[in-house]
């Protein structure tokens, strides 16, 4: 089980109910289903993943998430769960707001593009950096908007929304993020967990 | 045929049925078939609703016909729905010609049969007469339910209607409420029928013949429907039938043509023009959201019934876009739903034909909800 959605998992209290947008082939959803007694709901694009969720007996609606959110009402879920997904949206503003509209709270990861590594292929390499949790090439990245989770957090600010807890991951480590540490964290975390709304 | 008719399943329903449109009826038949057994807890029985000219022969031979059951491709021992784990049940819908109460049964009062006189149907009716048959069978929570195209909508009256007598439903390439488009094919259908002059205001039958031309039409109008362009253009192009060029007639020159004729012209030996024109009409009145007041929404209220909805991208009758208001619906109710596009150029008929994808996320939703169930009954 991937560390990331651990943290997630222990974010959610048990008998919530969870929307998880983009939730491939089930893996986080079963995991809040089986352990912590919560109704889960997931949306995917793929068929492939569809096919695996329904392989595993969780809920699953086949869609996209850019342009099909809006077929969930209002505050319809305990928590929406977006993992690793916002940057490769068109407008990740608007997912973002239609997350918001549809979760009491909203639990969002996004990989750092600020972590030490990152910055440092672009500073001494001079090329997009390519990494475990940045795989692809500039060419054929699905991500459009990267941001760091320093940039997430100034979003956050600038739109109003509320900061809940942020926590971040680098390997098996986690460290919650503050304001007065991140700085640093921004640095040393691959992956930046955000629970606002 | 009729005679045949005589020695297949049927039950008696005693229990007078008041139909929507005001008239009621009573001692009619219900024609129905199972496959696979019922398991002694009664928790794997599974209820499949047939489309507008299908009927309760579902898998293996039709007796009547002597052809395949119309969904062989999916149930079947070892197949999706496997009758070696599952007692499948289909009925003949009310209105059709498969045995169960219709248009060419004997009208009592006239000891004729029917012809028009026999009372307008709607898709609520004929889920009604069913479910008497699942008290027949001393079931009480079906396994799951299922359906494609016209089986479908009857899925959804059916979940609406009684929303605690399935556990899962899968209802497939269907629609909450009839579009303009189909009630116009569905049009279409019946003016070809009636326009033939055999069918003589529905009395045909006292002459013992059938508008063959007109029904054979009305098939061939369903047959365009449920292919789709792509589908149609791969299958046919501009092949000729048999034949090197042109003849420079009205034969049947392109395949495509010789297919329609035929299908039409076969349909006629199974099926009753009459039937036709209260079935399409069923659909055609068939708005769920009508029903309910506040719609669709509410129609879905308090679900605790498992929905797996599935769409086929090229259908062009019953559309994703429709599918997916169904989805929508469930979603805006808080239902269990699960939803997925099929991406296939066979059209409407996918359903019906080995479209692998399809058959195997139905295998894998009924036998995960069979789990489910199971436990939950233990519970």
């Amino acid at each position: 089980m991937k560390k990331e959605f651990k943290v997630i998992a222990e974010l959610i209290p048990k008998n919530t109910r969870v929307l998880d947008v983009g939730c491939g082939d089930g893996s986080l959803m079963n995991l809040l289903q089986t352990e912590k007694n919560i109704e889960v709901r997931g949306l995917e694009l793929s068929q492939e993943n569809v096919q695996a969720c329904i392989h595993k007996g969780l809920p699953v609606i086949q869609g996209n998430a850019e342009t099909e959110l809006h077929q969930f009402p209002n505050q319809s879920f305990d928590y929406v769960v977006l993992s690793q997904t916002l940057q490769a949206f068109y407008n990740p503003e608007r997912v973002l707001r239609e997350l918001l509209r549809i979760g009491k709270s909203v639990i969002i990861s996004i990989p750092n593009f600020g972590y030490w590594k990152v910055r440092t292929k672009l500073l001494f390499f001079g090329t997009m950096p390519v990494t475990k949790t940045l795989p692809n090439t500039w060419y054929n990245t699905p991500n459009l908007h990267m941001c760091t989770i320093k940039d997430l957090f100034y979003f956050c600010d600038e739109k109003d929304i509320k900061i809940k807890k942020v926590v971040g991951v680098n390997e098996d480590k986690t460290s919650l993020i503050k304001r007065r540490n991140l700085e640093i964290k921004n640095l040393f975390s691959k992956l930046g967990i955000f629970l606002i709304g | 045929m009729d005679n045949k008719l005589e020695n297949i399943k049927k039950l008696d329903v005693s229990k007078p049925l008041r139909l929507d449109c005001g008239k009621t009826i009573e001692n009619f038949p219900l024609a129905y078939e199972t496959y696979g057994k019922l398991n002694a807890n009664k928790d794997n029985a599974i209820l499949v609703f047939h489309a507008l000219t299908g009927d309760q022969f579902v898998a293996g031979t039709n007796p009547i016909t002597k052809k395949e059951g119309w969904w062989v491709t999916a149930v079947g021992p070892g197949k999706a729905i496997d009758t070696n784990k599952y007692f499948v049940i289909c009925a003949n819908v009310i209105g059709g010609c498969m045995g169960s109460v219709g248009p060419k049964n004997i009208n009592p009062e006239t000891k004729k049969p029917y012809g028009l006189d026999f009372p307008v149907i709607t898709i609520k009716d004929m889920v009604r007469a069913q479910e008497s048959l699942l008290d027949h069978l001393g079931i009480k929570k079906l396994l799951c339910a299922t359906g494609g195209s016209m089986g479908g909508m009857q899925l959804l009256q059916f979940c609406a209607t009684f929303p605690e007598k399935t556990f899962s439903a899968v209802p497939i390439a269907c629609s909450s409420s009839h579009s303009a488009q189909n009630i116009a094919l569905n049009e279409l259908a019946r003016q070809a029928i009636m326009a033939d002059p055999v069918w003589d205001n529905g009395k045909y039958f006292l002459k013992n013949v059938q508008p063959k031309n007109g029904l054979a039409v009305a098939r061939m109008v369903g047959h365009i429907s449920y292919l789709s362009e792509k589908g149609m253009q791969e299958k046919f192009g501009r092949k000729l039938q048999e034949k090197a060029d042109y003849e420079f007639s009205f034969d049947a020159d392109f395949q495509v043509e010789s297919y329609l004729r035929h299908q039409g012209y076969a349909f006629v030996e199974r099926f009753d023009a009459n039937s036709i024109l209260y079935i399409t009409r069923a659909m055609d009145y068939f708005d769920l959201s009508k029903q309910f007041k506040g719609g669709l929404v509410e129609a879905f209220k308090n679900q605790k019934t498992k929905f797996f909805i599935m769409s086929f991208s090229s259908d062009w009758l019953y559309t994703t876009r429709e599918n997916k208001d169904i989805v929508i619906a469930l979603n805006a109710s808080g239902a269990d739903v699960s939803y997925s596009e099929i991406i296939t150029d066979k059209g409407h008929d996918s359903f019906l034909l080995n479209v692998p994808e399809f058959l195997k996320n139905l295998k894998n939703f009924i036998d995960t909800m069979y789990e489910k169930f199971k436990n939950e009954k233990r519970i």
